[in-house]
């Protein structure tokens, strides 16, 4: 869109007077504890007096802001949207599919330019849903998967219910759809390498127990934290500890420590694994777990928390990280506390890699059956 | 009892709209759960309107004049937060805005992200969800300022679902994020939601919401009921004996009435120091809702479902009413009036002056109705996952 002179006369901000663009450079500016917030009030309500010639630069804006100012920026697009189709005036259509159809544009604008066209235009969004199976954005990926899944339940004929969920699971990466896809697939006579498809790592030498009475062993540096020597033993809770192979047998790649330690109480254990990555890259490491816990890469601390048993879910944290071409290592640090009943039995954790969007990153040594 | 109600009907047929009291909160004015608006509860529970929601929420809805403001939650992983604002006339929508979880939103199955209540000083509404996302719009919907509470402390979260609603005093808004990790509660400036305070609080999960009292705002924890000011966060008063995660305290006068050990009265001093115990009833045990005074007595619902009152100054206990079966919202009141909404879609209206209490009028929605209602202008405003209505 372009910021003319004639268009500015209207503007009641000063910021837009001042400058073409400036209010959404202000809002792009928004950080951490509220940072900006006084400004960009202002500027908010600037963006949104524009209308609906504003939508592009609006969008345009979204490139590499922040998750704060992606709000700030997608609000004000919807709010453009919704004023102009309750005042009968016709969003820029065709822009907003150029933006939709950008793989290489922000995933938040697209999906907002989505949102809009579907309003302006329920039919022609509709029409883009199916090329949306391999999108770099998760949330377009999981309408294409959600179509071909309508496909498959209408389906009457077993070839063609497999064939679409097939497909389907080509896109799928959210933990329920791929569920259902394997969970009908499997009534079809057909078997989902679930682990693989997700990239759970199934593979880790364990060791333990350590102590975590009073919940102190999630600050107390253990050595592992230290040293990963494969053959050492150290003083544990009760006695002496060594490291030791456990592979998951679990569909969802659940590393259980009440497999090979019994259902102990009060204790710490640790879990390390490698991953080959071909080449040096950006990803996530995608955690899923009730207990305390640390992860580390290469010997950094990725994240910490300590909370127990309030639940846990596939890709429940999201640790951005960068993997190193070749061998990169993790550990894991997992604490069970003092409680009881029956729910706080669970010592566990599931973890993958995957890139920004949630794919399967699978380590180049990873058997093809794996 | 007809001319009663007839009367309440002429009498709210008179006010005109400005005169409605609000309902500005969680549990209304006082964040206590009643109104001192004679005429606020309404008289049949007839449903006047209902308006589609896109997503789920169990967070109230409040009102401000003719406008009734609710949140909600859509999508596969509720990450799309909703503010509606809707007339509160005829139930259309006037404006909708929303905004993306910056934080984590996973909730256990029964509540959800559209948990905490928003709250209103009368010129800006504002909003919390789950994912430790506030957020501030003016009444026309032009969004303010906007915080991710959990992008800024990212241990700041409970992954069974945070709930607390806010509140705001003078130009403070008190946000609790209080949980098992990262445990605080902030006071946020209201025109920029830049942080007035921080205070550092129980490693604890807590759903309770904070409760103006005086010149206090009392937050509650495991640890028991410490008062703040709102303007600095510095301790006024704290009581350590212990208190509630789940139901939150309730006010009258000088008296606090909290869930501990039962339900125990409070009256903090003004210098300070451990608030006086008034009394305490071992065995009422409010369950997920909040206690109601409503005149001179405090009212809870117990876990299956049954209200009773106790005598404000004595604790001494009265009558028992089992309602329509368990609720996650707390009842409210107005007059002599109480409005609870079970779990099970059942709204009911009852009447305390009845000897042994008495359901004087009741409406089901057939949906499951997880919120507080809030009363304003001889109606009742109570939500699902998929319907706003108006009960008058």
């Amino acid at each position: 869109m372009k910021w003319t002179p004639a268009l500015l006369l209207v503007f009641a901000s000063p910021l837009l007077q001042a400058e073409p663009g400036a209010a959404l450079q202000t809002l792009t500016a928004v950080g951490p504890e509220g940072r900006g917030n006084a400004e960009a009030g202002p500027a908010w309500a600037a963006v949104v007096k524009e209308g609906p010639a504003a939508l592009g630069a609006v969008l345009k804006a979204m490139e590499g802001a922040n998750p704060l100012a992606a709000n700030w920026l997608g609000s004000a697009a919807e709010t453009i949207g919704d004023q102009a189709l309750a005042a009968g005036k016709a969003l820029p259509v065709d822009e907003l599919k150029t933006v939709i159809l950008d793989v290489k544009k922000a995933g938040r604008a697209r999906v907002t330019a989505f949102d809009l066209l579907h309003r302006a235009d329920g039919a022609a969004a509709d029409a883009l849903v199916p090329g949306f199976l391999s999108d770099p954005n998760p949330e377009l990926r999981r309408s294409a998967v959600a179509k071909l899944l309508t496909a498959a339940k209408a389906a009457k004929e077993k070839a063609e219910i497999v064939a679409a969920c097939r497909k389907a699971l080509e896109g799928a990466t959210d933990a329920d759809q791929v569920k259902e896809l394997a969970e009908t697939l499997e009534k079809n006579g057909e078997k989902v390498n679930l682990p693989r498809h997700f990239g759970f790592l199934m593979g880790w030498q364990v060791i333990g127990p350590f102590d975590n009475s009073g919940r102190r062993g999630f600050d107390t540096v253990f050595p592992p934290e230290t040293e990963i020597k494969p053959d050492a033993a150290y003083p544990g809770k009760s006695g002496e500890v060594k490291w030791q192979s456990f592979t998951s047998k679990d569909d969802y790649g659940q590393i259980d420590f009440n497999k090979p330690y019994g259902l102990i109480k009060e204790v710490t254990g640790y879990a390390t694994t490698t991953f080959d990555s071909a080449t040096e890259r950006t990803a996530e490491v995608r955690l899923g777990c009730k207990n305390a816990w640390k992860v580390w890469l290469n010997g950094q601390l990725l994240f910490s928390r300590d909370e127990y048993h309030r639940g846990a879910e596939i890709d429940q944290y999201k640790l951005p990280c960068r993997l190193k071409a070749g061998k990169n290592t993790l550990l894991v640090k997992l604490c069970q506390n003092e409680q009881t009943e029956t729910w706080t039995a669970e010592w566990q954790f599931q973890l993958r890699l995957s890139d920004d969007t949630g794919r399967a990153l699978l380590s180049t040594d990873r058997n093809a059956d794996q | 009892m007809k001319s009663r109600h007839l009367l309440r009907i002429l009498f709210t047929l008179a006010l005109p709209a400005a005169v409605h009291a609000d309902w500005r909160q969680f549990r209304g004015p006082d964040a206590t759960g009643a109104t001192s608006e004679a005429g606020a509860a309404p008289s049949k529970l007839a449903v006047a309107w209902s308006a589609e929601l896109p997503g789920r929420g169990l967070s109230s809805p409040i009102v401000l004049g003719d406008k009734v403001f609710v949140t909600a939650a859509s999508g596969p992983k509720q990450d799309r937060l909703h503010l509606f604002c809707f007339n509160t006339v005829d139930g259309k929508k006037i404006w909708e805005r929303q905004l993306r979880a910056t934080g984590r939103t996973m909730c256990q199955e029964k509540t959800c992200v559209a948990a905490p209540t928003p709250c209103t000083d009368g010129t800006s509404v504002f909003i919390q969800y789950s994912s430790n996302d506030v957020a501030a719009f003016d009444l026309k919907g032009n969004l303010f300022w906007f915080r991710g509470l959990t992008s800024d402390y990212p241990n700041a979260s409970n992954s069974l679902g945070m709930a607390s609603s806010l509140v705001v005093a003078g130009g403070t808004l008190v946000v609790m994020v209080e949980n098992d990790s990262e445990s605080f509660t902030a006071g946020l400036d209201v025109k920029t939601g830049v942080n007035r305070w921080k205070l550092s609080r129980p490693k604890a999960a807590n759903w309770t919401s904070p409760v103006l009292f005086q010149n206090a705002v009392a937050l509650q924890s495991s640890k028991g009921l410490l008062g703040i000011d709102p303007a600095t966060g510095s301790p006024l008063w704290n009581y350590e004996d212990g208190a509630s995660t789940i139901p939150s305290s309730a006010a009258s006068g000088e008296v606090l009435f909290v869930p501990s050990r039962g339900l125990t009265a409070l009256k903090p001093g003004k210098s300070g120091g451990s608030p006086e115990q008034l009394w305490r009833v071992e065995n009422m045990n409010p369950a997920t809702a909040s206690p109601l005074v409503l005149g001179d007595r405090v009212y809870i619902v117990n876990g299956t479902g049954v209200l009773q009152p106790a005598d404000v100054k004595t604790g001494e206990r009265f009558w028992k009413l089992r309602l329509a079966g368990p609720a996650s919202g707390s009842p409210v009141g107005a007059g002599t009036s109480i409005v609870f909404a079970a779990e099970k879609g059942v709204v009911q209206l009852i009447d305390t002056t009845a000897p042994e209490g008495a359901v004087a009028a009741e409406v089901d929605l057939k949906e499951t109705l997880l919120c507080t209602p809030a009363l304003s202008g001889g109606a009742a405003y109570v939500r699902s996952d998929k319907h706003l209505w108006k009960l008058n």
